[in-house]
């Protein structure tokens, strides 16, 4: 090797960068983490504010040494890749803490009782939501019967007989109608119902058409995005067996393409079950069960969630508790929903080849 | 990707080559259900505009007196329209540069095989209903946040944003702008990311080979790439900000004030929120000025969602 220098020039940079040892980051976050809580446990500092200081000590620490170590540019890199990182699990924070608050809190009144009894002459303790939960599912349910023929059969049209303006204009109007702020189209509802009943109006299908509204277009995406990986040559072999294009579409795109078209109305159920502002000024707000959308007011469990918190009567923490009870039935139902879907569509999803 | 990108011809091509079949009843029959139905999402939109103005109307033209405020409708809808703006701009500086980086993270940074999961958790943010972000945001993140904000008061106070008395509760227009952020996040996150993926590859290799360091290669393939998604996706994200309803009403301590002060317990309310929480207790006229400015926050979301769309569409365009 040292037959390099036989001019007798030493090299005056080195062929190859310095570089950290594979331990020097770890090394590095677990001291400032060592440091942090050591700090923690002498000082009163809050524990928010020691997380934050470490993350930027140990952060700028690694740019600085790679900096000398390796020079500028790997250092920024590793600058970034600190960066990203830490976006990220900035970004997950809130959900951690979301999910945690919700459930500690919700535990309190997550009880038999406030799963069979309705809030119906409740004043203080006691109490319960069922009237809430079965208003939910009635009015989520008669929205998705309302949208999903809908949806699908606007997809189908997009995706296997729409051509020229009209398709382009159904396309683009969807797309728009998925930006549609949630309490305009429960206004809308309202307007449409107003009209012909009289104003001051609520019932439960005032709420569901509002819902319908926030679920077309979702569901017309999802199925649109399903019907376009049905693969070609399925369709071709059905045409080339002399099947008329109508059953080839019941027969063979749609079946192929279930898995995924289920999935994705489960999605769009669990986005619309926890609209709260639609439903607020539609439906109104009750404490008695109430199974009939076209007869009178109906609750649901985001309006008593937002009710009990908004207006508690005295003393405020029976009402408090069953508002974050309530939280917590409508995250475990749009979470059931959620992982079902993807569980559905990762078993019968479509396999795209 | 591409395979859904190919087969949206694909589609169209079959439907000319068997034009002759659609003569057949059952076919008859079945596109013109279908075609029915597309033709209802239309009618379904228009009818959306037509009832809201029909029932804005009367507002429109009444006198100013009758308005709630009694200076007339502009002066009714205005400083709710600046306090709807006002917490979508601070939702949408919040969001999009954390949501690049999150969609960076998971493109580019996270390990292959946990990706996809992680960007489920993501979507799970998503998945979370708006009134759970409000009881979250009074209960949780406002108190948590007076400290923070006594010390933008100490240290900023000079910036009219930061002007002070700090609002002891928290329930201020700073902390609807991040829980609004992190709503949005996975919307921006979801769009940007998919377009990042599709970086081509072989621009990726290209800067790698030539020596560029994952951020260098970064930033010259997969972000020029990706920037007019990103562009959209935060015009998507700021429809969604403007829009929103129940954590704002939850959240807010409003005054009705026209103020930049971020941190007071004094703030505008939204035009969303406005409408949620006055609306039930509403009737006569007032119902009809709700309405009225309700279709001031339609037009204004369809504005941003029709220019995030038509951007969208121009890539698409254009990729092919």
């Amino acid at each position: 090797m040292s037959t390099l220098d036989i001019a007798g020039i030493p090299p005056r940079t080195p062929m190859v960068q310095g570089s950290l040892p594979s331990w020097g980051p770890g090394a590095l976050f677990a001291g400032s983490a060592v440091v942090a809580l050591g700090l923690l446990a002498v000082t009163d500092v809050s524990f928010a504010l020691l997380l934050v200081g470490a993350v930027v000590v140990s952060g700028a620490g690694l740019y600085a040494w790679s900096r000398v170590v390796e020079g500028a540019r790997t250092a920024t890199d590793r600058g970034v890749t600190f960066l990203v990182s830490s976006a990220f699990a900035l970004a997950i924070a809130p959900l951690v803490s979301l999910l945690y608050t919700v459930t500690a809190r919700g535990f309190a009144r997550f009880d038999y009782q406030f799963f069979t009894e309705s809030a119906r002459n409740v004043v203080g303790e006691g109490g319960g939501a069922s009237h809430a939960i079965v208003g939910t599912l009635v009015i989520t349910g008669v929205a998705t019967l309302a949208s999903v023929p809908i949806g699908i059969l606007a997809a189908i049209y997009l995706q296997e007989y729409g051509r020229g303006r009209l398709k382009r204009a159904i396309t683009f109007f969807v797309d728009v109608m998925t930006g549609i702020p949630s309490i305009v189209a429960g206004l809308f509802a309202y307007a449409l119902f107003a009209l012909f009943l009289g104003p001051g109006i609520r019932l439960g299908v005032i709420g569901s058409v509002a819902l319908a509204v926030l679920m077309i277009p979702i569901v017309v995406r999802s199925t649109e995005e399903m019907l376009k990986i049905v693969p070609n040559h399925l369709r071709e072999a059905s045409y080339a067996l002399g099947v008329p294009k109508w059953r080839t579409v019941v027969k063979v795109v749609l079946p192929t393409a279930l898995g995924g078209i289920i999935s994705g109305v489960m999605l769009a159920v669990a986005r619309i079950m926890g609209e709260t502002a639609p439903l607020l000024i539609t439906t109104g707000a009750f404490s008695s069960i109430n199974l009939n959308p076209t007869d009178g007011r109906m609750q649901n469990l985001a309006v008593f969630a937002f009710n009990e918190y908004k207006n508690p009567g005295v003393p405020r923490d029976p009402y408090f508790d069953r508002a974050w009870a309530a939280a917590l039935t409508l995250i475990v139902l749009v979470m059931t929903l959620s992982l079902l879907a993807r569980l559905i569509y990762k078993r019968f999803g479509t396999e795209t080849r | 990707m591409s395979s859904e990108l190919d087969s949206g011809h694909t589609g169209a091509v079959t439907t000319t080559g068997l034009s002759g079949s659609l003569r057949r009843p059952g076919d008859r029959i079945f596109s013109g259900t279908a075609k029915g139905a597309g033709i209802t999402i239309l009618v379904l939109l228009a009818g959306v505009a037509a009832f809201l103005i029909r029932e804005a109307w009367p507002a429109i033209r009444a006198s100013p007196d009758s308005i709630p405020g009694g200076e007339g409708l502009v002066s009714f809808i205005a400083p709710l329209a600046f306090g709807t703006v006002l917490g979508a701009a601070i939702a949408i500086l919040l969001a999009v540069p954390m949501a690049v980086a999150v969609a960076l993270f998971i493109t580019d940074y996270a390990p292959r095989r946990v990706a996809q999961s992680l960007s489920y958790v993501i979507d799970l943010l998503a998945a979370v209903p708006s009134i759970v972000y409000g009881l979250w945001g009074i209960a949780v993140l406002g108190p948590a946040a007076v400290g923070i904000q006594t010390w933008l008061a100490d240290n900023l106070g000079f910036l009219p944003f930061f002007e002070g008395p700090v609002s002891t509760t928290g329930r201020t227009m700073l902390v609807v702008g991040v829980v609004l952020a992190v709503m949005i996040l996975p919307i921006i996150t979801a769009v940007t990311r998919e377009v990042f993926a599709r970086t081509p590859r072989i621009h990726r290799e290209g800067a790698l080979a030539l020596g560029a360091t994952r951020w260098e290669m970064i930033r010259m393939t997969v972000l020029p790439f990706g920037k007019s998604a990103v562009i959209s996706a935060s015009m998507l994200g700021l429809g969604r900000a403007l829009g929103e309803t129940m954590a704002v009403a939850i959240i807010l301590s409003v005054s009705g004030v026209v103020t930049f002060n971020l941190i007071s317990s004094g703030n505008p309310s939204t035009i969303a929120a406005n409408i949620a929480l006055d609306f039930p207790e509403s009737s006569g006229l007032d119902v009809n000025a709700l309405i009225a400015s309700g279709l001031a926050l339609f037009a204004i979301t369809l504005v941003v969602n029709m220019a995030a769309r038509a951007v969208i569409s121009r890539d698409e365009a254009i990729g092919r």
